[in-house]
C-alpha cells in the first residue's frame, strides 16, 4: 500500500484534509462571538425599544465583523479545495 | 504482529479502560467540586443551616457521581472481560466501548454538579424550602444522567455483541465510530441539561410560589437539550447495526470514522447552547411566573435554531453513511470522507452555543418586559441567522468536499 502513495498523492490528501481542519475549527469563533453579539443587542433592545433600528444595525455591523475570520477559513478551505 | 490473538484483545481492553474511567473521572470531580465550593459558601452565609447544607451537598453529590461510577463499572468490566470473536475487531471494540462511556461521562458528571450547588445556596437563603429545592435538584440532576446512560448503553453493545461476521475493515471505524459518536455527542447534552435544573433550583428559592411552572419549563428545556444526544445516539446504532461485509477497506474506513466524528463534535455546541437558554427561561419565570408563556415559546424557537448545525452533522454523517463510493487505496480518497466529517463537526459548535447564548439574553428580556417578546424574537432570529453563517459554510466545505472534489 505504501508504494502506491505518491508525492502528488499526499499533497492532494494533506490540501483536503487542510480544508476540513481550517473550517471546521474557523467556525467555532465567529459562531459563538455573533451569537453573544445578537444576544446583548437583544438585551439592549429590550431596555431601549425605540432605539431597535439602531442597535439592530450596530449588531449588523459587529457580526459583519466577527465574520472576518470565518471567512478567511472559508477562503482558505475553498483555496486548498480547489486552487492549491 | 506475531503477537498471539489474546494478546491484542487484552491490551486494547487496557487502554479502553483507561479512556473509560479516565475521561469519566473529568465531569463528575468538577461537577462535585463546584457543588462543594457552593457549599461553602452558603455555610459562610448562614452557619446555622450548615447540617442541611451538608446533607444537601452530598445527596448532589452522590448524584453527580454517578456517571464516573458507570465509567468505573465499564472500566472494571473491560480489565476483566475476554471477549470472542476476532481479535483485532474485539480490540477496536473495546476501544471504542471505552470512548463512549468515558466521553460520555464528562458533560453529566458536570451537569449535575450545577443543580446540587444551587440547592446548597438556596438552603442557606431561603431555608423554608428545603425539601422542595432537594427534590428539583434530584430531578434536575437525573435528567443530566441520561447522556451518560446512551453512553453506557453504546458500551455495553461494543463490549457484548457478536462481531464475528466484521471484517476488521472498515469494520474497526465502525466501531471506534460509534463510541466517538455517543461519547462526544453527549458532552453537551449533560452540561445543557444541568444549566437550566441549576437556575430553576435557584428560582424556587427565591419564588417558591412559581415552582411548578418553574419544574415544568425546566424539563422542556432540559428535554431539549437531550436532543443532540439522541443524534449522536442513533448514529452510534447505524455505525454498529448496518452490515459492512463487502465493502471496500478504504475509503470505507475514513468514512466511517467522519460518520462519528461529524455528529459527535458538532452536537457538543447545540447541546450546550440549548442549556444556556433554558437556564435563563427557568430563571425568567421564577421571576415573572405570569410571562412563562411568551417565555417558553421564545426558548423554544431560540433551542430549535441552535439545534440546526447538530443537524446539519447529522446529514453529513448519513451522507458519509449511505454514499457508495468505490475501492480506492490513495490518499486522497479516504482524506475527503474524513476531511468532510471533521469540518462539519467542528463547524457546528460555534454556532450552536453562539445563537443559545442570544436566546438566552433574548428570553431573560422578555421575561422584564412581555410586551416586546415580537420584536426582541425577531431580532434574535436575525441575530441567530448571521451566527449560523459559519455553520454553514462548514457544511458547503464538507458537502463541497464529499460531492465535487
Amino acid at each position: 500500500m505504501a508504494a502506491e502513495i505518491s508525492g502528488a498523492d499526499l499533497v492532494k490528501a494533506a490540501a483536503l484534509m487542510g480544508a476540513g481542519i481550517a473550517m471546521g475549527l474557523g467556525a467555532i469563533g465567529p459562531g459563538v462571538g455573533e451569537g453573544f453579539a445578537a444576544g446583548k443587542a437583544c438585551e439592549a433592545i429590550g431596555r431601549n425599544p425605540g432605539e431597535a433600528g439602531l442597535l439592530t444595525r450596530t449588531m449588523l455591523v459587529g457580526q459583519a465583523v466577527s465574520e472576518s475570520t470565518g471567512i478567511y477559513s472559508l477562503v482558505v478551505a475553498l483555496l486548498l479545495i480547489f486552487v492549491v | 504482529m506475531a503477537y498471539p490473538d489474546q494478546i491484542w484483545i487484552q491490551a486494547a481492553s487496557f487502554v479502553g479502560a483507561a479512556f473509560s474511567v479516565g475521561f469519566g473521572a473529568i465531569g463528575a470531580a468538577l461537577g462535585e467540586g463546584y457543588a462543594a465550593g457552593n457549599a461553602s459558601e452558603a455555610m459562610g452565609r448562614n452557619p446555622e443551616k450548615s447540617g442541611d447544607i451538608l446533607k444537601n451537598m452530598l445527596i448532589g453529590q452522590a448524584v453527580a457521581e454517578s456517571a464516573g461510577i458507570f465509567a468505573l463499572v465499564i472500566s472494571m468490566l473491560l480489565i476483566f472481560f475476554e471477549g470472542h470473536g476476532e481479535p483485532l475487531v474485539t480490540a477496536f471494540a473495546f476501544m471504542g466501548a471505552g470512548l463512549a462511556m468515558g466521553l460520555s461521562a464528562i458533560g453529566s458528571g458536570m451537569g449535575g454538579g450545577f443543580p446540587a450547588a444551587e440547592a446548597c445556596q438556596g438552603i442557606a437563603t431561603n431555608p423554608e424550602t428545603q425539601g422542595m429545592l432537594t427534590t428539583n435538584m434530584l430531578i434536575g440532576s437525573a435528567v443530566c444522567q441520561t447522556p451518560a446512560i446512551f453512553g453506557m448503553v453504546v458500551a455495553f453493545m461494543l463490549m457484548f455483541m457478536n462481531f464475528e461476521n466484521l471484517p476488521f475493515s472498515p469494520g474497526w471505524a465502525a466501531l471506534l465510530g460509534a463510541g466517538l459518536s455517543v461519547g462526544l455527542g453527549a458532552i453537551g447534552s449533560g452540561v445543557g441539561s444541568g444549566i437550566p435544573a441549576g437556575s430553576a433550583t435557584r428560582g424556587m428559592a427565591r419564588q417558591p410560589a412559581a415552582a411548578t411552572t418553574v419544574r415544568t419549563n425546566m424539563l422542556i428545556g432540559s428535554a431539549v437539550s437531550q436532543t443532540p444526544a439522541i443524534f449522536g445516539m442513533v448514529i452510534a446504532f447505524l455505525l454498529v447495526f448496518i452490515d459492512w461485509t463487502g465493502k471496500p477497506a478504504s475509503p470505507y474506513w475514513a468514512m466511517l470514522l467522519g460518520a462519528g466524528l461529524s455528529t459527535g463534535l458538532s452536537a457538543i455546541g447545540p447541546g450546550i447552547g440549548n442549556g444556556v437558554t433554558a437556564g435563563e427561561a427557568a430563571e425568567g419565570i421564577a421571576r415573572v411566573p405570569e410571562a412563562s408563556g411568551p417565555i417558553t415559546t421564545t426558548m423554544l424557537i431560540g433551542q430549535t435554531v441552535a439545534q440546526s448545525t447538530v443537524i446539519y452533522g447529522f446529514l453529513v454523517s448519513l451522507i458519509l453513511l449511505f454514499i457508495d463510493r468505490e475501492a480506492s487505496t490513495t490518499m486522497v480518497a479516504w482524506a475527503i470522507p474524513l476531511s468532510a466529517g471533521i469540518c462539519m463537526g467542528f463547524g457546528g459548535i460555534g454556532p450552536g452555543i453562539g445563537e443559545g447564548i442570544t436566546a438566552a439574553y433574548t428570553v431573560r428580556r422578555i421575561a422584564r418586559n412581555q410586551d416586546l417578546n415580537v420584536l426582541l424574537t425577531r431580532v434574535m432570529l436575525v441575530g441567530q441567522a448571521v451566527s449560523e453563517s459559519t455553520g454553514i459554510y462548514s457544511l458547503i466545505v464538507s458537502l463541497l468536499l464529499l460531492f465535487v472534489v
